[in-house]
């Protein structure tokens, strides 16, 4: 104990769990022991795990404070872009509490849990309307699952049509996951480079589309904020050749109750309810990436899926022709209760709302910054707007310092380097459910931060201040990674 | 709407920074064969309390249970297991700080999250006997498929064998994942003492990984140890799953028995049973493979001023940069889940997670003598954790539909996936199942 007190006022230092503790404590409430103890084989026993003993009050203190160091939506204006942090409604979390959604069982009789199972059936419906597209699968568990679930499908359809083939279309400005995804399905990605606009020409799409390639991962809209105005005609290209057209819904946000996806000539589409429908990011999940197919993959989706029959709902696994099962059960209905209540909230014209206020708070945003940053793609965008660090350079300042010192600022900072046809990109994604008041207030600490760049560059390089901890090595994390205490 | 802060006027003002008329002209750029003219057909909205009704309504159909209402006597495991959840518990997890924010791409304004997550992994380690642990996949199910699939990567071999006593559906994701990529897959069948059958593997040398469940699917604890033993001499990596994490509170780890890759469901801790999702993919390895391993990590570091601090790590294994040749297409992990996880192994601590496996132990052997001395055969003589398996006899099907009527569930049936097994049934019990709620079970099922 020759560490001294930490005098930090409402910044409290918090230890790690195991440096706490005492054996004899406990924070559970041990359920009365009615039976016996039964032998259990010396062979077979362990001496259990080494974890600290802490009281009730313990535990609680120490996360409480752990949550003081965090940012979240609550805190403050969180304009990730391509991650749509958006409120997360308060009364939404209460119903994914309810006994009889929280404590059921996945494998009790259909009978017991009709509830769920009418929950699912109506929020498919839901999501159906809204994408415009055939049928939906709520079961992958991510967006990233949602993604492979959209490589399987089309994996699975062209072998039914005994088509083999073994490259896939992506675009460069596709999300990360969208090749990693493809290559688990053993598609080799042929990336093919945004025209001028930051967006796809169908020319550049003619070029790659060959019989041997499986069709294309596109993401609309894409990740410079733009949409594919070319879709319909890349989709046809796409079409003739015999390929199937993926689309990442993860920006939905920008186009609900505007954009017809199943007319653009969509195959396959997936959701993230965790971006467009409110539910909370979690730090980093769970989330849920439904997949919505038009007709011809629909056999292909994966099981179980939802029957009904004289108004009584069932889980089948009954279709031969299915990529089979990505869960351990249905997805993440935790997740689906929180989407399907947001959009009962909101309706059809608070959806569609929803999306013009977040296409306007980003052309708002790009109007107001593109002065003091460099703006790579001067259009209307839609939901986001991706700017880069190139008026900085000659001061040595990159869009890292930037974003550090946006912190000092209470902002968290926006998605950086990423998308990376922009060199130093900058991508902000304000969401609808910021007010002009705080939209205001982020793009003047913008421009202050800006001008610091060019009067005081240090401050950028020294930033953040005033955050819990200052810039933490990176490197050194990663060449002597420790992983456990 | 009460989600939308903008006025009439912030929008009239908006509208002319950027220069447009009216909003629907904000989305000049879309062509218009995807325009969408016709207004969404979706329900009229409705106001909070109409909401609340709406989903108390849905939440008790079917013969779900009413808050508030009388708890079922439900002896149904199989992946899922009905445990008390603290209610500090609960309680710390509706701190915002922590729901509301994302991935932590920016470490220092993601402390809580990290350090959290960080302990877990730390915790994760030590309940398995592991030297790394990840920050968590989406479920059970898809932390066997990555763990298999790391195995090939690492081996650079194309075949893997699993167990029958894996959790059917694990298997059904396993073949999900593996199927596009070309990877055979080897079934082990089962002993007559519930334990998976190794005799298969002597001297197969092609071998990426050997998979078993443990307990298993039946509930029977394996001999992990031998299994350790069999796959040093094949080369192969050995991969052990779990869907009860509770079970190394008192069963030796897997770890000290010679696995690889140790992965499974982490449901058990301080997460309710939501129809099956979300879950927790518990994910951890022995050091030499960290670098293999998918997923998010979260390692510990130091600022500018020497302070401890912590960030994600390793990130040159992850998709954004490595695209195609990531160790997974995985983004996130299933992080709010393996917070609950931190802080209900935290609650427990050592000495209450060796308590209360050893309570749920005990109950289970008791509800187990209790149906074989009624006369109900149990055919698998291994030791369980939990769960375990009965032949009922051949008329027990309106037995099963009776205790249903009265809010008791007689455990899953297993011969949708091992028709071999007529009659047989997988039961369960926890802590949350009282001695009584047993005598009765035992009462209802042999009258």
């Amino acid at each position: 104990m020759n560490k001294p007190l930490a005098l930090t006022g409402l910044n409290l230092d918090e230890p790690l769990l195991w440096e706490m503790g005492k054996e004899g404590r406990t924070g559970f409430s041990m359920p009365r022991r009615d039976v016996e103890p039964f032998p259990l084989d010396d062979d077979l026993a362990g001496e259990g795990p080494d974890f600290p003993d802490l009281n009730e009050m313990g535990v609680v203190r120490h996360y409480t404070r752990l949550s003081q160091w965090n940012f979240g939506v609550d805190t403050g204006m969180y304009p990730l872009g391509s991650c749509t942090m958006k409120y997360n409604p308060k009364i939404n979390e209460k119903y994914s509490q309810m006994k009889g959604f929280a404590g059921l069982h996945p494998m009790l009789p259909a009978s017991m849990t009709q509830g769920a199972l009418r929950l699912m059936v109506e929020l498919e419906r839901f999501l159906k309307e809204i994408t415009a597209m055939d049928v939906v699968s709520l079961q992958p568990a991510a967006g990233a699952q949602g993604e492979l679930a959209g490589m399987l499908l089309i994996h699975a359809y062209l072998k039914s049509r005994n088509m083999k083939r073994n490259k896939i279309i992506i675009p460069d400005t596709a999300h990360g996951t969208n090749p990693a995804s493809a290559a688990l399905c053993g598609y080799r990605p042929v990336r093919v480079a945004s025209g001028e606009e930051g967006i796809l020409t169908p020319e550049a799409v003619a070029r790659v589309m060959d019989g041997d390639t499986a069709g294309i991962m596109i993401t609309n809209p894409n990740t410079l904020g733009l949409f594919e105005e070319h879709i319909e005609a890349i989709s046809r290209i796409v079409h003739d050749k015999g390929g199937q057209v993926y689309c990442d819904g993860a920006n939905m946000n920008a186009i609900m109750g505007m954009v017809h996806m199943g007319r653009s000539g969509v195959d396959v589409l997936h959701l993230n309810l965790h971006k467009t429908f409110a539910t909370p990011h979690g730090g980093g999940g769970p989330g849920a990436g439904p997949v919505c197919v038009a007709k011809h993959l629909a056999p292909f989706l994966p099981v179980p899926r939802i029957l009904e029959e004289d108004g009584l709902y069932s889980l089948s696994e009954d279709f031969p022709q299915s990529v089979g099962r990505l869960h351990s059960f249905s997805g993440n209905f935790g997740v689906m209760i929180k989407a399907y209540a947001y959009i009962l909230s909101m309706g059809a014209a608070g959806l569609t709302k929803s999306s013009q206020l977040a296409v306007l708070n980003a052309n708002y945003i790009k109007e107001k910054l593109k002065s003091v940053l460099h703006l790579p793609y001067d259009r209307p965008c839609m939901h986001e707007c991706v700017f880069s660090d190139k008026f900085q350079r000659d001061q040595k300042i990159t869009t890292l310092d930037m974003a550090k010192r946006l912190m000092d600022f209470g902002f968290h900072p926006p998605t950086i380097y990423f998308p990376l046809v922009v060199d130093g990109a900058i991508m902000i994604e304000p969401t609808e459910t910021e007010s002009l008041e705080e939209i205001d207030r982020f793009i003047e600490a913008f421009r202050i931060v800006a001008a610091e760049a060019l009067e005081s560059p240090d401050l950028l390089r020294g930033a953040p201040k005033r955050c819990r901890v200052e810039r933490l090595d990176e490197t050194q994390a990663a060449r002597r990674p420790c992983l456990m205490g | 709407m009460r989600y939308l802060p903008h006025t009439r006027e912030d929008i009239a003002e908006m509208l002319q920074v950027v220069g447009v008329d009216g909003l629907d002209d904000l989305f000049s750029t879309v062509p218009d064969g995807c325009l969408r003219h016709e207004t969404l057909d979706l329900p009229e909205p409705l106001t909070e309390w109409e909401l609340d009704d709406h989903m108390a309504a849905l939440s008790e159909e079917g013969e779900n249970v009413p808050d508030g209402g009388p708890r079922p006597r439900n002896f149904l495991g199989a992946g899922r297991y009905e445990h008390f959840i603290p209610e500090s518990i609960s309680y710390l997890l509706g701190r915002s700080e922590f729901t509301t924010a994302y991935t932590p791409y920016q470490p220092e304004m993601s402390q809580g999250t990290l350090q959290a997550i960080y302990e877990y992994q730390t915790l994760t380690a030590r309940l398995l006997g592991m030297e790394a642990a990840n920050a968590s996949l989406y479920d059970g199910a898809s932390a066997l498929a990555e763990g298999l699939l790391m195995a090939t990567r690492i081996t650079r071999r194309k075949k893997v064998a699993l167990s029958r006593l894996i959790h059917p559906h694990y298997r059904q994701v396993v073949q999900t994942y593996v199927d596009p990529a070309g990877l055979e897959i080897v079934e082990l069948p089962f002993l007559e003492n519930g334990r998976t059958d190794l005799s298969g593997l002597k001297g197969a040398e092609d071998l990426a990984a050997v998979a078993v469940q443990s307990p298993n699917f039946w509930g029977c604890i394996e001999d992990l140890g031998a299994m350790g033993d069999m796959c040093r001499e094949n080369g192969a990596l050995f991969i052990t799953a779990f869907t009860e994490p509770l079970a190394y509170g008192i069963l030796k780890n897997p770890g000290l028995q010679g696995a690889h890759i140790a992965c499974g469901e982490g449901q058990s801790f301080g997460i309710p049973q939501w129809f099956g999702g979300p879950g927790l993919g518990m994910f951890a390895c022995k050091c030499q493979y960290m670098r293999n391993m998918p997923g998010r990590l979260v390692g510990q570091t130091e600022d500018k001023q020497g302070r401890r601090g912590f960030v994600l790590t390793l990130a040159t294994r992850e998709q954004h940069i490595r695209r195609e040749k990531a160790t997974s297409n995985i983004c996130t992990n299933s992080s709010l889940c393996a917070l609950s996880a931190a802080m209900y192994m935290a609650s427990l601590g050592g000495t209450g997670i060796k308590g209360l496996a050893r309570l749920n132990y005990d109950k289970a052997a008791y509800l187990r003598e209790s149906l074989r001395q009624a006369g109900f055969k149990i055919p698998f003589a291994s030791p369980c954790f939990n769960e375990f398996v009965v032949e009922f006899p051949p008329d027990f099907d309106a037995t099963y539909n009776r205790l249903l009527k009265k809010n008791m569930v007689a455990g899953l049936p297993l011969s949708p996936w091992y028709p071999e097994l007529k009659h047989h049934y997988l039961l369960c019990v926890t802590e949350t199942r009282t001695r009584a709620d047993m005598d009765a079970f035992v009462k209802e099922v042999a009258s």
